[in-house]
């Protein structure tokens, strides 16, 4: 049986006293893509921090492709999309890219060929601060897809984005799922994760109330998931 | 040679905005400028404590500089993104040391023809020795300053927190930076027991970089 992309065992995590994670275990394989659903504070960001080797985890044990997330080789393959952009603004578009391209150890013209995909090669030589909210958003998806990787660790990653950004954002996330690349999402916006995802998880104030795959009723009506299995 | 990559990106950074570049060489001026008028230039005394002034001088201008090593990715969340990445802490490490140490060392060779003018001393027949003591003395303080830069980045109060945790433990190598200064500027040569001082410098350079290097990692994943 094949390592599972990501494997969630047993994992805890307290701030001070306060359990914000508590005995959380999940796996995803390769083309799945989960969507990680709660209300704010449930622990979502925690969860997908300690994914990206971002925290470490108080007990319990993370693996991403049979490795550790600190690892580089792990590391190497994750694409994230946290709360904030990840790009500089007093550097320019194709600067911010070529700096991301160099660290993943990916060709410099990748930067370009992305810039294209996100429809900014316009604006290449301009610096981030003066791009519009919606730029800056675009540039974000192309700094977290620009070395391909295998496993796309994203954080309500539809928030604040604007019409051509979601459209932009579900197109590379349904190519990424078919060709096989893990998804993990933490998400308020249910109808479009719902669309995407192959499996649904609902975490309640640090406990993983239910994880399996998505059923056509949560497609049908994406509140199905908190009515169903959360707490009233 | 990934953290090259990271030096050449703040450097980039700070060149194109100047925040800490601006801020850090008008305080060390204006330092130089009223110590001027506190003591008496033409005495002899000045010779005595022109190292001391000067370090304390680079010591107050380079915490503005480190201060902003690791803030600098604060803004749209950089360094989780630089975390997350498959760069290692300490090579993150090593590129914001490298970019602080070049940003000082500007400050440095900028504010000595002005302390040169202000105090009436003459440093150009030292001036490279010179150049070696401020390189031994501003890695000393950069490898340490970017370590608390990185551990306080977080917290609210990290401008004053930072000067708080440096100086007390950067005294050992200033107080060699100093000593050497001194003897250099008062036109003589680093020898005798005043080696001494010289390996003090070094050795803190080497121990503190060793280090700094090995609980990165921990200080910056927690």
């Amino acid at each position: 049986m094949p390592e599972p992309v990501l494997a969630v065992d047993h994992v805890y995590k307290y701030f001070g006293d306060y359990p914000a994670l508590h005995d959380v275990s999940f796996s995803l394989n390769g083309g799945e893509c989960l969507a990680l659903i709660g209300r704010n504070g449930a622990g979502k960001t925690t969860m997908l921090k300690i994914l990206a080797g971002l925290s470490g985890a108080a007990q319990g044990e993370v693996r991403l492709f049979g490795d550790s997330p600190r690892q580089a080789s792990a590391r190497r393959r994750i694409g994230l999309l946290g709360h904030g952009i990840g790009v500089y603004d007093e550097l320019t578009a194709i600067e911010n890219l070529t700096i991301f391209a160099q660290l993943y150890g990916v060709s410099a013209t990748v930067a370009r060929h992305w810039l294209e995909r996100t429809q900014l090669a316009h604006v290449a030589n301009a610096p981030v601060r003066e791009f519009s909210r919606g730029m800056r958003q675009r540039l974000a998806v192309a700094r977290a897809f620009l070395h391909d990787p295998a496993l796309l660790i994203l954080d309500e990653p539809f928030t604040a984005l604007d019409d051509r950004a979601i459209a932009l954002l579900q197109g590379l996330l349904a190519e990424a799922k078919a060709a096989g690349r893990t998804i993990i999402m933490s998400t308020h916006q249910l109808r479009e994760a719902m669309e995407l995802a192959t499996h649904v998880a609902l975490i309640e104030r640090g406990k993983l109330v239910h994880f399996g795959e998505r059923t056509p009723e949560m497609l049908a009506d994406p509140t199905y998931v908190y009515r169903t299995f959360g707490a009233a | 040679m990934v953290f090259l990559q990271i030096a050449a990106k703040d450097l980039r950074s700070e060149l194109r905005t100047k925040e800490s570049l601006n801020a850090s060489l008008s305080f060390a001026v204006v330092i130089l400028l009223l110590f001027s008028f506190a003591f008496d230039p033409s005495s002899e005394a000045v010779a005595e404590f022109s190292g001391g002034l000067l370090w304390l001088v680079f010591a107050f201008a380079g915490a503005l500089i480190l201060n902003r090593s690791f803030a600098r990715e604060l803004p749209n969340d950089c360094l989780e993104v630089l975390i997350a990445s498959p760069v290692s802490g300490a090579q993150l490490f090593l590129g914001k040391t490298i970019a602080s140490f070049v940003l000082l060392l500007i400050i440095e060779v900028i504010c000595l023809p002005i302390f040169g003018i202000f105090y009436d001393i003459t440093w150009l027949p030292q001036a490279l020795p010179l150049l070696g003591i401020f390189a031994l003395g501003t890695w000393g303080m950069t490898v340490l300053g970017t370590l608390f830069s990185a551990l306080t980045v977080n917290l609210s109060l990290r401008e004053l927190m930072l000067p708080m945790l440096l100086y007390p433990l950067m005294l050992p190598a200033l107080m060699a930076a100093m000593r050497l200064t001194t003897i250099l500027l008062a036109g003589n040569a680093i020898g005798g027991g005043d080696i001494v001082w010289l390996r003090l410098l070094i050795g803190f350079d080497i121990i503190f970089t060793a280090l700094s290097l090995a609980l990165v990692e921990t200080i910056l994943v927690r």
